[in-house]
């Protein structure tokens, strides 16, 4: 393999396309990612200029890759069914229009489980939306409350049951871990979740992200959150229920049926390029053998004036070295049950990884080496973060 | 120059200022200058000694300073006044020592609303000792909290000075100032010294001056010191041609020369500080003085310790940082060392806890190094079994138990003035720390105890823990007395089977379980958790005598990895393997800094 192909410029490679709608009707307490709190949504009018500011970006970034075949789609929030199918429909048919789609694409929408949302579900699916990936949460009112979700579980579950009706590919989320929550509490919400579910479970636990409402919470005594021991015992139990139900972790926190993975996050994890549209979306391209990590500017207004005034929301570009590459091989890849490519990894940072730390590692029972795969074994994936620290550092 | 145009010495009169930090010694050597019309100290600071900017945050003075004032008393005489301000701290007793010797006479400055210090004491004691005239002057008499009579009867019952003719000013009003000028023609004698005998002076102190090179700061006894007379410094018995001759006011004015009874610097194109010693007599080559001056000794580190870069590139930039130093400051020393922990670095002798701190302080800021500072030690004696005597500056040098046949530590006489309340803590603190108490006595609300304590005992907590223990109400001074048999043992520390030499330390057999437990235990909260689980041994010899294990890592990893933003996590990553590259590693085990000195802290409660 040469290394112009490690890095990726074959436009046979898995290409997809993040859209980001930064807007929600309230801000959850645990979220960290770029959302805006707009009651009661964005005018019509409004929206049809966050539409073209979005048709603007595609085609700044299509400018720059050229024409190859994009295989996957995926919108997320901020709350994305909060979009008019319109405007869904109008940036797919741009995509298809300025790349064109690979075989089957996957086309995601990420949407919360209320009624009125649930309403849209068939005009996403007539728009081309073919995958939706639900918030659930939790199945129960006290802890959803507590999460600051919108909806009760009895409306998750009906939302779900339309969902069933509309989607072949169906993923929902769960947040495990929370203040309270027993080993047995949870063994039972999960299995009942495991009932419900359709061919992919996102499973997350609690963190405390800074900046966040549960952040000043834990920090002024009043959340608590799960010991290490209890925290890799929930993990444990997690990893054990999913499999038995025949939804194996593919990633640290992604359970699907084999071969129901989630193409467009795949692409995340194992490294391939992505266009990020939208206020604070990311991108990596690669171009002439270098990647490029790109962002938008994150407040939506001045992404949209900016976009209208220039031409371009985009904040910031970095050019990343080939150490930096790797590290985020390593760093995502490793996440994935299959591993990373030895081989990859070192033609992209140009150095070999150390092997006393490898053999250390592989006695501990923390990684296992195949002829050119790294793999964290389960009780690695445990320990993921200081794993990759001691590979990289 | 002729003789008869030296300052008789019937005018001259030579003194130095006592006083805790905080009395008021730098304001009323303000004062005394001003009335005299010369520069303030203050101002003297800035030219003098710019570069030393922790001495000057710390209030305190450690290269000794003078000034020549020019004082027309009430008897219509003009007379020649030096002053001559020296260190203050118990590191720098000798040097304290000699720039009193320089002197007749002194004056005791207290603080009227704070009563005497410990270090006060220290410092008047020595002061006697070299036969001074003292004259009390109580200071801050403006201030309403201010006790005279009850400090003047402190000082005559803690010092046991006559105190009925204690001066009672304000050095910042400036309110009986003047009196403390007339007290110092009146009451302090005169110096006494022959101009016909050979030239013998006494080296008060020393430093390099980038424009002259060294400038030697000497007190002339007997005899005279002219530009251009060969001498002879008799310790070494190096000679030099002497260029220039002058006295501070405190600018420096050149002279021709210095007579009897007179203070003032030379300069002789000396290379090193560390070629003048403090306490030499400097006489004339040709013509040299019989005896020298009394009372002589090298400079002993008595604190040692080892100083190693954190970033292991920054080593030859530390090289060249400490020889500069040592370029100005003699009483330091160093000598390379390597560590199997901490790679190469320097092992350094100070004067004391403060000396130590001041040149850590001077190497980080003025150097911009970042250090590792292993644990203090002190000099041990060894003697061997073949009868040879080994001095041991480093724990990881010990030799062979077979090969000793006993080990003796220095002890100290330590001094601490204590409000009531809290001297059961100070004993309690003191009996902990193996020591024999000598005296208790009381005066007024507050105790003077004076306890035989080991050095190696006091080195390295002992003052954080006094403070602590008081609530920074006591006062604390020490001297060392000498050297005594201690049943004493090498104990190792072991991370991960592996014994770190850097945290190894000597320590009485009959505290060595303690300590190694405290220490094993503090180990195991600095040390951050790892993949795999960590044993940390206490051990003197093969035999472990406390043991911890830092259990491995449980769950550490992301739960949320999506969305293409990368860059934060990626970021997140750098900053970890900068903290880790901060880190000294052990085999796989990665020892934060802050542990090396943390680990030894003792009684952390």
């Amino acid at each position: 393999m040469s290394e112009a192909a490690l890095i990726e410029t074959e436009t046979t490679a898995p290409f997809g396309v993040y859209v980001h709608w930064p807007f929600c009707l309230a801000k959850c307490p645990y979220c960290d990612f770029n959302s805006h709190v707009r009651h009661g949504g964005l005018s019509g009018e409004d929206q049809a200029r966050f539409r073209d500011a979005y048709l603007t970006e595609l085609a700044g970034f299509a400018a720059r890759t050229g024409r190859r075949p994009v295989t996957s789609v995926f919108f997320g929030g901020g709350t994305p069914s909060l979009m008019a199918a319109e405007t869904v429909g109008a940036i797919l048919d741009e995509i298809g229009r300025l790349w064109g789609y690979g075989e089957d694409p996957e086309i995601t929408l990420e949407a919360n489980p209320t009624s009125v949302e649930a309403g849209r579900f068939s005009g996403y699916r007539a728009a081309g939306v073919n995958r939706l990936s639900i918030g659930i949460q939790a199945l129960n009112d006290p802890d959803l409350k507590a999460l600051g979700r919108q909806h009760t579980a009895k409306e998750a579950l009906a939302a779900l049951d339309i969902a069933k009706q509309r989607f072949d590919r169906i993923s929902f989320d769960l947040i495990y871990g929370r203040q309270g929550q027993s080993e047995a509490e949870w063994e039972a919400e999960l299995k009942e979740a495991l009932g419900y579910a359709a061919d992919h479970l996102s499973l997350y636990q609690l963190t405390i992200e800074p900046g966040t409402a549960f952040q000043a919470l834990y920090e002024a005594g009043k959340l608590k959150m799960p010991s290490g021991e209890r925290a890799e015992r929930l993990y444990a139990i997690t990893q054990e229920l999913c499999e038995r139900a025949g939804l194996p972790a593919y990633e640290v926190s992604n359970h699907a049926r084999p071969g129901s993975e989630s193409r467009h996050n795949l692409i995340y994890w194992r490294a391939h390029d992505y266009a990020g549209i939208g206020p604070g979306a990311h991108a990596r391209i690669t171009e002439g053998g270098t990647r490029a990590a790109l962002s938008a500017i994150r407040n939506p207004e001045a992404w949209l004036d900016a976009v209208e005034a220039k031409g371009s929301g985009l904040e910031a570009e970095e050019k990343l070295s080939r150490a930096e590459t790797a590290d985020e091989y390593l760093l995502m890849g490793l996440r994935l049950s299959e591993g990373i490519s030895r081989h990859r990894l070192e033609a992209l940072s140009g150095t070999p990884l150390p092997d006393r730390t490898l053999a250390a590692l592989m006695r501990e029972g923390l990684l296992f080496c195949g002829e050119d795969s790294i793999k964290a074994t389960a009780q690695g994936r445990m320990v993921l973060d200081r794993l990759i620290l001691e590979l990289s550092a | 120059m002729d003789k008869k145009s030296f300052t008789p010495q019937s005018h001259i009169r030579n003194f130095s200022i006592i006083a805790h930090i905080d009395h008021g010694k730098s304001t009323l050597a303000d004062r005394l200058i001003q009335l005299c019309g010369g520069l303030t100290m203050r101002e003297m600071k800035e030219q003098v000694l710019d570069s030393m900017e922790i001495e000057r945050e710390r209030g305190i003075t450690i290269k000794a300073q003078t000034v020549r004032l020019e004082y027309k008393a009430k008897n219509g005489e003009t007379y020649e006044l030096n002053l001559i301000d020296t260190p203050g701290h118990v590191d720098f007793a000798y040097e304290v020592n000699r720039s009193l010797a320089a002197c007749e006479g002194s004056l005791l400055v207290v603080d009227a609303t704070q009563g005497v210090e410990a270090q006060t004491l220290a410092n008047v004691y020595q002061a006697i000792e070299v036969d001074h005239e003292i004259i009390p002057v109580l200071n801050k008499t403006d201030l309403p909290a201010s006790e005279p009579e009850r400090v003047r009867q402190q000082i005559e019952d803690v010092i046991g000075l006559d105190a009925s003719g204690a001066l009672e000013i304000s050095a910042k009003t400036g309110v009986g100032v003047d009196a403390v000028l007339e007290a110092i023609v009146e009451r302090l004698p005169p110096p006494h010294g022959e101009v016909d005998k050979p030239l013998k002076a006494l080296l008060v102190d020393s430093w390099y001056d980038a424009y002259l090179g060294v400038v030697v700061l000497v007190r002339i006894i007997d005899g005279a010191l002219r530009k251009g007379q060969r001498i002879k410094l008799m310790s070494t018995g190096a000679s030099y041609q002497v260029d220039t001759v002058g006295i501070f006011r405190p600018k420096k004015e050149m002279r021709d020369a210095l007579g009897p009874g007179e203070i003032g610097f030379f300069t002789a194109s000396i290379k090193q500080v560390a070629d003048t010693r403090v306490g030499d007599t400097v006489t004339d080559e040709r013509k040299p003085t019989e005896e020298a001056l009394p009372g002589f000794k090298p400079a002993q580190p008595v604190v040692f310790c080892g100083l190693f870069p954190v970033d292991a590139s920054d080593f030859e930039d530390l090289r060249e940082a400490v020889a500069k130093l040592r370029l100005n400051d003699a009483s330091f020393s160093y000598e390379m060392e390597t560590s199997a922990a901490l790679g190469f670095g320097f092992r350094c002798g100070f004067l004391g806890l403060l000396h130590l701190e001041i040149i850590r302080e001077r190497l980080e800021r003025e150097f911009n190094i970042e250090l590792i500072t292993t644990a203090p030690s002190v000099v041990y004696e060894i003697y061997l079994t073949d009868g040879k005597m080994l001095e041991l500056h480093n724990p990881a040098d010990m030799p062979d138990v077979q090969k000793i046949e006993h080990i003796e530590e220095p002890w100290i006489e330590a001094s601490i003035l204590v409000p009531d309340e809290f001297l059961g803590a100070v004993l309690k603190l003191c009996e902990d720390r193996r020591g024999r108490q000598k005296t208790l006595t009381y005066a007024g609300s507050r105790a003077m105890v004076v306890y035989a304590l080991p050095l190696n005992e006091v080195v390295f907590d002992f003052y954080d823990r006094l403070k602590s223990v008081t609530r920074g109400y006591a006062s604390f001074d020490y001297n060392i007395t000498g050297y005594e048999d201690g049943d004493l043992v090498k104990m190792s520390i072991l991370v991960n089977d592996e014994p770190v030499d850097a945290l190894s330390v000597i320590v009485s057999r009959s505290r060595a379980e303690a300590r190694g437990r405290a220490m094993v235990e503090r180990l195991k909260d600095l040390i951050p958790r790892h993949l795999f689980k960590i044993p940390v041994q206490a051990a003197i010899g093969g035999k472990v005598i406390a043991r911890e294990t830092i259990s491995a890592m449980r769950k550490d990893v992301t739960a949320k990895c999506y969305g293409g933003d990368i860059t934060r996590k990626r970021k997140l990553l750098e900053k970890q393997k900068a903290g880790k590259k901060k880190m000294r590693s052990f085999g796989r085990v990665d020892i934060p800094q802050e542990a090396f000195i943390a680990a030894l802290k003792m009684d952390a409660d």
